[in-house]
């Protein structure tokens, strides 16, 4: 009841953000399905303009940009998602634990995180990745934990906030024990703004992924990724051809949608619309 | 407090080049059998390691290294063995000129336009730019780069899509080649900042001083002059200032579209040819100046905050 | 009180208000908060407007201004200040009102004036603008109203900013700042309730005296009946946007003649039983010698002692900054003593609370200032009250819930009616008496209560008061009773503990302590209570005048 009643009240940008992430979705569980060809299946001529057996036409190497866009939805929101999860966990984990110990363990991990947040993000992970190489494990530890950073700033900000709280002192001069503490009475109520930011992080781990792959440094052929699709067919640009803008349109538009929700998301929870 | 600021700055300084050198050391394989690759002897590799200087302690080889980057020696570049200094010097020049030309642009228009917007807050203005800036700041440089490519260069045919950019060009030359960069570079960072500003400037006309000029009976231009603005400054600031450091990272990617000569082009080629030497620089040079800006901006909000300045 | 020149005349009719309708907005819906109410000033004459919150009287007072707060808008009715009508005037004409012939006193001084100029600079400001005085002119006036209201070094503390001044001080330096134009009208918007009591009683008599010395007519919107004794010629009461009473303050504060002025007039005049009994038995609570601070600061509790005994109720009364609030932390165990030791039923605690037996935990509860941050708005009433019962008594299932229906009633609420509710959705004194159910659930022995009225309406409170004194004569509890409002220590103490700066001055029953001779501090912050005598202002200024204080 509560759900539909806030469907209803929705401004049209969330519902055009809401129904983009429901579609995007859709796209990526269901790719083998909807797909006419194989992800790296060579089916035709470099750059075939879009017509009958190829919709969208086809990339450098001859294979349809169709399929290779929504195995690209596949691919690049799952790491995504998998790396924002792995950076909200470690993250907010890491918040809560800083501000309700508080003390010496608060201030370690507070520094620890503001020496990894002096060093501009992008660079730090081009780096760390000549060392260890492009690996789709590699990306997606080192952008999930330099992306953790700023998970455990808004964790840490939002939990002090309910930590000094005087209902949450009472949980504790009654003798309940940190874990309890932090579970029943922190986390609940830190809920929403953690909510609106695992949408902005997921959006941001998503473009630095695909700045990466653009760049080359990040998901390697043959695996069908936006970013990296946008490089291979940047040449077409030359010529008036708007088909590198598919794919980046395509990471443009999933963005914009979840921003939109999570807009709104903020504003009815908070009235707030601030900007980080 | 402003000194001790700075000090902490350059603590961090100091730390971030330790893990810019050292970061390498903990990471796990060998430098030098990666680069050379599986198939490479182990007295090349041994060979290599001395070459590279691996075979020396870590220490020292830190206070070689940050020794050498302080006197301007940044050693050579694995792939050509060039100087990196000499490297780094003019395409440091040419992110500069670009990162301050799109500043010079961005940061007075976004200003302005969030103050307005934060002023007539809620009309169809207000609105419009609220759904336009979000639009913006979910676009990937990239996508923003390549539209204007498609629009200005290929149909249009105004600017060139390549930033072809060398020593000799003349200043207004210079504009004009590097003007669509520029403007990628702008249309995301304006967007961010218009956001910021606006909100700042509506959390402050919320303030009861505000309310309290207003029932003093003073004009509105003076309310806004003379007490909301003074106490938007250090929000402000920071604004800008935290922009201008993600200014500094954008500039890479649009670098890569425009194959411009730059810092952050000269970066993602070494990172491809796993050049360390000069990734090492360059992330040096780009972390210190990513700190240089926020440590401005700390210093800059201190020194705006009446609180801090006269203590009681 | 105001002045007239002793002739008790007052002048023509100032402002006129009839059939003043308020609307405030709340989720895109408008509804009416002010309902017709009438006003009428004269010249030189002081008003006040008292009521509870959400009467209204806040809203009214800057209605006389043509101002409405966002959120909500003048809907009908006629304003008029010195036949101008203010509900038709055009925003230019209301802002060359506006400071100049009628000004504003808000409530916290720190908020209203601009942290990025001097005080001087704000006082000037509005004469200047609007074209009344040159800026000379209008410094060398503050210098002299600074002087006039007391502030320490009057020629120089207008060149400070806000935030290097005290909090009395700023206040008095707003009154200064309305005074600039010598307006017609100032509306003091409850000024005195975020400060300390003795301070509070010299803001009073300051802006008494300027008031009188210009005659300048005043509104005096507070909660408290005992302020507006002191200030007001006459008073009116509002309830929920009603006006209740209106009259000649005298003669309503000595025969009110509606139930809900003689509530608030009687607030506090309750007074417990004197306990009688033989040698007291080993106390509950006992303190020795304790001293305390944060970390390496200076000592906050300098050589603290004190006893509770059963069912008694000991009121530690102070002001900001005396250390009582840190003497309930150190009890507890969240803040280990650096000297001292706490006994509790006879045996020592433990002084740290990670030490200290789940028996020893159970049997000293507190309960806290606002009811709004000490219940989790997350969980229902009956988790809230619910834990400690299965955590400290190991209930369950159905003897739980009949527990809590239990305590429910004995806080006198229905159960089934809230024990699924959310804290949000219950008003303020409802939410206490969660609080004080939570408290009771554990079935302790010593109620620690940390200014457990000080943030509710005067006939909330009163009732909790009530509710807790009834508790204590049933259960039998002792209670640690922390507060600043001697009123409230009054009506239910046994004993009381008098403190300043970390340490005890004065301690002992409570006819000892109240009667004199005593401390000075005791003497100071008994004669700074506004009681309910209109004279007590002026014989108390005297009084001051004739023995200054910093």
């Amino acid at each position: 009841m509560g759900f539909f009643k806030f469907l209803k009240k929705s401004p049209w940008s969330a519902r055009f953000g809401m129904l983009v992430i429901v579609f995007y979705v859709f796209l990526a569980v269901f790719a083998p399905i909807l797909t006419p060809y194989g992800e790296s299946q060579v089916v035709g001529a470099e750059f075939e303009p879009w017509g009958e057996h190829f919709v969208l036409g086809t990339d450098n190497l001859g294979r349809d940009m169709l399929t290779r866009l929504i195995y690209g939805a596949r691919n690049t929101i799952g790491i995504a998602f998998v790396t924002t999860c792995l950076a909200f966990s470690v993250g907010a984990l890491g918040g809560f634990i800083a501000s309700t110990l508080g003390g010496w363990v608060d201030q370690i991990l507070a520094r620890l995180v503001d020496v990894m947040m002096a060093i501009p993000a992008l660079i730090f992970a081009l780096m760390i990745l000549t060392i260890v190489g492009t690996s789709v494990p590699a990306l997606i530890l080192v952008i999930g934990f330099l992306d953790s950073t700023r998970v455990f700033r808004l964790a840490r900000a939002v939990s002090m906030n309910v930590v000094v709280m005087d209902y949450v002192e009472v949980a504790r001069l009654r003798g309940e024990g940190l874990w309890w503490v932090m579970r029943r009475e922190v986390l609940p109520n830190t809920m929403a703004p953690l909510v609106a930011e695992f949408g902005l992080r997921f959006c941001f781990v998503f473009l630095t992924l695909s700045a990466l792959s653009f760049l080359g440094i990040g998901v390697q052929p043959p695996t069908a990724d936006w970013g990296s699709m946008v490089r291979d067919n940047a040449t077409l640009i030359t010529f008036g051809d708007i088909t590198p803008l598919l794919p980046a349109g395509s990471i443009a538009l999933l963005t914009v949608g979840i921003n939109f929700v999570v807009d709104w998301f903020l504003h009815l929870t908070s009235g707030l619309r601030d900007e980080h | 407090m402003v000194a001790q600021r700075l000090a902490l700055g350059l603590l961090t300084l100091f730390i971030v080049s330790l893990i810019i050198f050292l970061g390498v050391e903990l990471l796990p394989g060998d430098l030098a059998q990666a680069i050379l690759g599986q198939a490479a002897t182990p007295e090349t590799v041994a060979a290599f390691r001395r070459e590279l200087g691996l075979d020396l302690p870590p220490y020292i080889r830190y206070f070689q290294w940050l020794g050498g980057m302080l006197e301007g020696d940044m050693g050579r570049s694995l792939a050509n063995q060039r100087e990196i200094a000499e490297l780094i010097g003019g395409r440091l020049a040419n992110t500069l000129f670009l990162a301050l030309y799109a500043a010079v642009i961005s940061v007075p228009l976004a200003v302005m336009l969030g103050i307005l917007a934060a002023l007539y807050r809620n009309s169809f203005y207000d609105r419009c730019i609220n759904v336009v800036t979000l639009s913006s700041i979910s676009f990937p440089e990239f996508f923003v780069a390549y539209i204007l490519i498609l629009l200005l260069s290929v149909k249009v045919g105004i600017f060139p899509s390549i930033s072809n950019v060398s020593d000799d060009l003349g200043f207004w030359e210079r504009v004009y080649r590097t003007a669509l960069p520029a403007m990628s570079l702008t249309l995301v960072v304006i967007a961010h900042m218009m956001r910021m500003t606006r909100a700042a400037i509506i959390n402050l006309l919320a303030s009861p001083y505000i309310e309290m000029a207003n029932l003093k009976g003073l004009s509105r231009s003076r309310i806004i002059v003379k007490h909301a603005l003074p106490n938007a400054l250090a929000p402000i600031i920071n604004v800008i200032v935290i922009n201008l450091a993600y200014l500094v990272v954008g500039v890479v990617v649009v670098e890569v579209v425009f194959v411009y000569p730059g810092l952050g082009q000269l970066l993602v080629d070494s990172v491809s040819k796993r050049d360390l030497p000069v990734v090492q620089a360059s992330s040096l040079i780009f972390a210190v100046t990513y700190i240089l800006l926020n440590l401005t901006a700390d210093v800059l909000s201190i020194m705006t905050n009446p609180r801090l300045m006269h203590p009681k | 009180m105001s002045t007239d020149g002793g002739n008790g005349a007052k002048g023509d009719i100032l402002l006129e208000m009839r059939g003043l309708r308020i609307e405030g907005q709340s989720d895109d819906q408008w509804r009416e908060i002010v309902h017709g109410v009438d006003v009428v000033l004269r010249r030189g004459e002081v008003l006040g407007l008292i009521g509870e919150s959400g009467a209204g009287k806040s809203t009214i007072g800057i209605a006389s201004m043509g101002h409405a707060r966002p959120g909500c808008r003048i809907s009908g009715g006629s304003i008029v200040f010195d036949g101008i009508e203010l509900t038709t005037a055009s925003e230019a004409a209301k802002r060359k009102l506006r400071g100049s012939r009628i000004a504003y006193v808000a409530q916290s001084a720190a908020a209203a004036f601009n942290p990025a100029h001097r005080l001087i600079d704000q006082y000037c400001e509005t004469p200047v603008q609007h074209g009344i005085k040159r800026r000379a002119e209008a410094e060398a006036e503050a210098r002299e109203l600074y002087r006039r209201l007391q502030l320490p070094d009057p020629d120089e503390i207008g060149f400070r900013y806000p935030h290097q001044v005290s909090g009395g001080q700023l206040q008095r330096a707003m009154t200064a700042m309305a005074m600039s134009c010598q307006p017609d009208l100032i509306v003091f918007d409850e000024p005195t309730t975020a400060l300390d009591v003795t301070t509070q009683i010299e803001v009073l008599a300051a802006i008494n005296d300027v008031v009188g010395q210009f005659h300048t007519a005043a509104i005096y919107i507070t909660h408290d009946l005992a302020v507006v004794a002191q200030m007001a010629d006459r008073i009116m009461v509002l309830r929920d946007g009603h006006l209740v009473e209106e009259g000649e303050a005298r003669e309503m504060l000595a025969a009110p003649k509606e139930d809900y002025t003689r509530r608030l007039l009687s607030v506090r005049t309750f007074r417990k039983e004197a306990v009688v009994g033989g040698p007291p038995p080993e106390p509950v609570l006992k303190i020795e010698h304790v001293s305390a601070s944060y970390g390496a600061t200076p000592l906050v509790l300098k050589d603290v002692s004190v006893e509770i005994h059963r069912a008694r109720t000991v009121a530690v009364v102070g002001e900001s900054g005396s250390g009582k609030s840190t003497l309930a932390r150190v009890i507890t165990g969240l803040l280990p003593p650096r000297e001292g030791r706490i006994f509790f039923g006879g045996e020592e605690l433990s002084p740290a609370l990670t030490r200290r037996s789940r028996d020893q935990l159970r049997r000293m509860q507190m309960i806290y200032q606002m009811p709004d941050t000490a219940l989790n708005p997350r969980q229902r009433i009956h988790e809230i009250i619910g834990r400690p019962i299965e955590f400290y008594l190991g209930l369950t299932g159905a003897r739980r819930r009949r527990r809590i229906e239990d305590l429910l009633s004995m806080i006198e609420l229905e159960p089934s009616d809230f024990i699924d509710r959310y804290p949000g959705e219950l008003s303020g004194g409802e939410k206490q008496r969660i609080c004080i159910a939570r408290a009771l659930a554990a079935d302790p022995e010593l109620i620690i209560c940390d200014e457990v009225t000080s943030a509710l309406d005067q006939l909330v409170a009163e009732e909790i008061l009530k509710l807790l004194q009834r508790l204590q004569d049933k259960l039998h509890l002792s209670y640690m009773f922390i507060t600043h409002d001697l009123a409230t220590v009054k009506a239910i103490a046994d004993e009381i503990v008098v403190m300043l700066r970390g340490e005890i001055v004065e301690q002992g029953e409570k006819q000892e302590v109240l009667t004199p001779p005593h401390h000075e501090y005791t003497e100071l912050l008994l004669s700074s209570v506004p009681e309910m005598d209109p004279d007590l202002l002026d014989n108390l200024l005297e009084k001051r005048k004739a023995a200054p204080r910093a």
